[in-house]
């Protein structure tokens, strides 16, 4: 059975990845159906959904066109999210797998190390960051990835402190396997699973950390996104719940479909729950 | 001895328990009846997966989720105990039905005092103001032979050893008398010595209160030392009832037959001859001291897992190293492989000095020593085929993949278990697994294989199999064995030379024969008298 219908096995994981196509199919999208920059104001301000033609989503505060800055803001809230996770996933995986194969010095260095990131509060950190930066997209996927990596790289030192006395390591040290070999082709594979999950979290995490950094300011004021809206309207969100409403669910949605992608991503990847179900 | 024509205090009958959708079977115990007399002990007996335990914890009202009696009634003092609730069971058990389960560690709360998990059940039950609990609770522990139970009261869990806290589990399954006794495995997960001295604490309790004892085991030695009547069960069927003696002397059925074969009972070994005199693996002096590292505040501690221990083995030989746990057998073996590295003393193999070999160089040299290992769960790695599992040594060892690959299935078909190289390590049963771990530690060709328990998890026929197949490959290939074991009966089978340890020394040595006929030190003898069912296995020879 190929990898991919032993994916379209969990009907979940295939919900969440229509969804996810949808929203990047949205984000390529966005300039062929509103050419226009989000950034312009349209219309008179506060225009209810569906009472205009043109304006589905109606109008914020400024007037912009609410349907324009979701789909434009797809793009900088799917590009945010997956960047910044492979950055930290980059960074945390390695140091984990490092300071849990090799305990000892090593493992204590490593860790320290990780404990110092992890004292200073996350969004503290991500603000400052950013401020010093200069807010600009990659500012930003930068900073979510540094104040992101701890918590994998803890994660991963874990198993890897559990997977590394397994016979099937001890196995494989016997028959003469390098150390890059045992942690790359022994121990990781057994660690996807709690990787995977931790990511699709972690994606989400990262929307919202620059939704609260757009709120703040502190996002790249080229482009529209997700978080910017939500930030912009939070002041009016009695008199236009349009406003915050719409990116807060495509938020939800993003953060769903991720979570069960990387669920079903998990069920596949098994050996065993896979030939189980076939 | 059982009266045929007394009213059983349990008669099982016809009690079928059935599985939930997707197991391997629709009925984990089919149709089966027996009876319980007061003042008798019955074994059930069978391998794992023979439904011996399910038809007990359906009794006890214990059975897991999803799991139903079908059918049938358990009639203990007139109640059919199928039908009661939830409630009704439980002041029954404790109180006329006791329970001891297999692993004391586990079904004690290991934050409490002995004295108070004792107590404990007489709370439950409401009897006894709390001075006469712990009374009551102190007299037990003495009954079951605790030593020194004025100190054991306070003891927590951990303090105890295996042995005591079996005892203890036994002191609280008693605590209120009840008239039957339901032990599942009880001895599993111990010692022989140890073993031997439970079970001759269940027999004696059980004659002093005329008890009857429902025992169930996988352990034809057992039965044997402990069974008015034995029960035997496969499939979730009986395959046989009648008297202990009957049933081991002159068993009826087939399977049984089988059973018993298996067991490795020939206690005293054949003389066997060494091929060669030069020395393949020579130990000389060795000593491995494990040191935990110390806290700011708590001082680092140190334990000698090996103490000047010396032997050596000629090519073509297996010499078993025989000990209880914690007697550093299994360390031993670790040095051997190099998974440890000894503080001093010398490690040679074939003259090369394999002691001080680090890294690469070691690396390079690790393919002359294997390693089976116990379990047979733990030792594949689950992401990863069969085949790839067994050709990845070579391929380490820069084997073309292909050619690697090709070895692998070769070697499968070797060790009985053609054509399945492409499947996952899930896909096979716990015997089988140890095929594939001894093909992979073949792949590499060593000249000494270790085998750290490596029948040790496995059901008695499955283990008289994967003995064979070590048996018939040493033959085929002249391989040279290191058989790490806790059980004598194993190494008796396969065995040259015997090394006896004990707290990380070494015993005695000496030609299995040798060893097992006259062992010269009280120890080895201690570990051969408790062996079970060795004085039937000397009334046979």
């Amino acid at each position: 059975m190929s990898f991919f219908a032993r994916f379209a096995q969990n009907r979940g994981a295939l919900i969440g990845l229509i969804i996810l196509l949808t929203i990047i199919a949205m984000a390529i999208l966005a300039p062929l159906l509103f050419p226009e920059s989000p950034w312009r104001m349209v219309q008179r301000p506060f225009l209810p959904p569906m009472e205009v033609d043109g304006f589905p989503l109606g109008t914020d505060t400024m007037g912009r066109n609410v349907a324009a800055g979701l789909m434009h803001g797809a793009w900088v809230s799917l590009l945010i999210g997956l960047v910044s996770t492979t950055v930290a996933l980059a960074i945390g995986v390695p140091l984990g797998a490092i300071a849990g194969y090799y305990g000892g010095l090593i493992d204590d260095a490593l860790m320290r190390f990780t404990e110092f990131f992890q004292t200073i509060p996350n969004f503290a950190l991500a603000i400052v960051l950013v401020a010093i930066m200069q807010p600009s997209i990659t500012s930003i996927v930068l900073a979510i990835a540094i104040v992101s990596w701890p918590p994998v790289a803890r994660l991963v030192r874990a198993e890897f402190l559990s997977l590394r006395n397994r016979e099937y390591v001890e196995a494989a040290r016997l028959v003469g396997q390098s150390n890059t070999t045992i942690i790359l082709r022994q121990i990781l594979p057994n660690t996807l699973s709690p990787i995977i999950v931790l990511a699709s979290l972690m994606v989400a995490t990262a929307i919202l950390l620059e939704s609260a950094l757009s709120f703040l300011g502190l996002g790249d004021p080229n482009v529209m996104s997700w978080g910017y809206m939500i930030g912009a309207a939070r002041t009016v969100i009695r008199q236009a719940w349009w406003l915050s409403f719409f990116p807060g669910v495509a938020i939800l949605l993003t953060v769903l479909a991720l979570n069960l992608v990387g669920e079903g991503l998990d069920d596949a990847l098994n050996p065993k729950l896979a030939r189980e179900r076939s | 001895m059982t009266d045929s024509q007394a009213t059983p205090l349990l008669s099982l009958r016809h009690v079928s328990i059935a599985l939930p959708k997707g197991a391997d079977r629709a009925l984990a115990v089919e149709d089966v009846s027996y009876d319980v007399f007061r003042g008798e002990i019955l074994c059930v007996v069978g391998e794992s997966g023979s439904g011996k335990s399910m038809a007990a914890n359906a009794v006890m009202g214990l059975l897991p989720k999803g799991v139903y009696t079908s059918g049938g009634e358990a009639i203990f003092d007139g109640q059919d105990l199928l039908q009661l609730s939830e409630k009704q069971h439980r002041t029954l058990r404790g109180l006329r039905i006791g329970m001891i389960f297999q692993e004391p560690m586990t079904a004690l709360n290991p934050l409490m005092r002995v004295g108070a998990q004792i107590s404990e059940v007489f709370e439950a039950h409401g009897q006894f103001n709390t001075r006469e609990r712990q009374q009551r609770a102190l007299a037990l522990l003495t009954e079951v032979g605790i030593p020194d139970p004025d100190k054991a009261i306070r003891a927590y869990p951990f303090q105890l050893s295996g042995g005591q806290r079996q005892r203890v589990m036994i002191a609280m399954a008693l605590a209120l008398e009840p008239e039957l006794l339901i032990a599942d495995e009880p001895t599993t997960a111990l010692d022989v010595t140890t073993q031997a001295q439970i079970l001759e604490l269940i027999r004696d309790l059980q004659q002093r209160r005329g008890m009857a004892v429902m025992f169930i085991t996988h352990d034809f030695g057992v039965v044997a030392e402990i069974a008015n009547r034995v029960c035997v069960m496969r499939y979730g069927q009986i395959v046989e009832l009648g008297e202990a003696e009957a049933v081991l002397k002159h068993p009826s059925h087939d399977y049984t037959r089988a059973l018993i074969e298996a067991i490795p009972s020939d206690v005293i070994p054949e003389a066997r001859g060494a091929e060669t005199d030069t020395p393949l693996l020579e130990v000389v002096g060795l000593n491995k001291v494990f040191r935990s590292r110390g806290g700011l505040f708590k001082p680092a501690r140190e334990v000698h897992a090996l103490q000047d221990v010396s032997f050596s083995l000629v090519k073509g030989e297996t010499i078993g190293i025989v000990g209880e746990s914690g007697s550093g057998k299994s360390t031993l073996g670790r040095c051997v492989v190099r998974l440890e590295r000894p503080d001093s003393g010398t490690l040679s193999l074939s003259g090369t000095d394999f002691m001080h070999l680090q890294g690469e160089a070691l690396r390079r040299e690790r393919h002359r020593v294997q390693m089976i290992f116990q379990d047979p769960y733990a030792s594949l790695n689950p992401r990863h085929r069969v085949g790839y599992s067994i050709a990845q040594g070579p391929i380490a060892n820069g084997t073309s993949k292909g050619q690697a690959m090709a070895k692998a299935k070769e070697l499968l078909a070797l060790v009985g278990l053609e054509g399945t190289d492409d499947r996952y390590p899930h896909e096979f049963s716990g015997g089988q697994r140890q095929r594939i771990g001894i093909a992979r530690a073949l792949a590499m060709q060593p000249e000494l294989i270790v085998a750290d328990e490596a029948v040790s998890a496995l059901d008695v026929s499955i283990q008289a199999q994967i003995l064979e197949l070590l048996e018939e490959l040493k033959q085929k290939l002249s391989l040279s064995l290191l058989f790490i074991t806790h059980d004598l009966r194993v190494a008796a089978q396969i065995c040259d030379h015997i090394v006896v340890m004990q707290h990380g020394r070494i015993v005695e040595q000496g030609p299995a024969r040798e060893v097992f006929l006259a062992p010269r030190e009280a120890y080895t003898r201690e570990l051969l008298d408790a062996i079970p069912g060795r004085e039937q296995a000397l009334a046979d020879a």
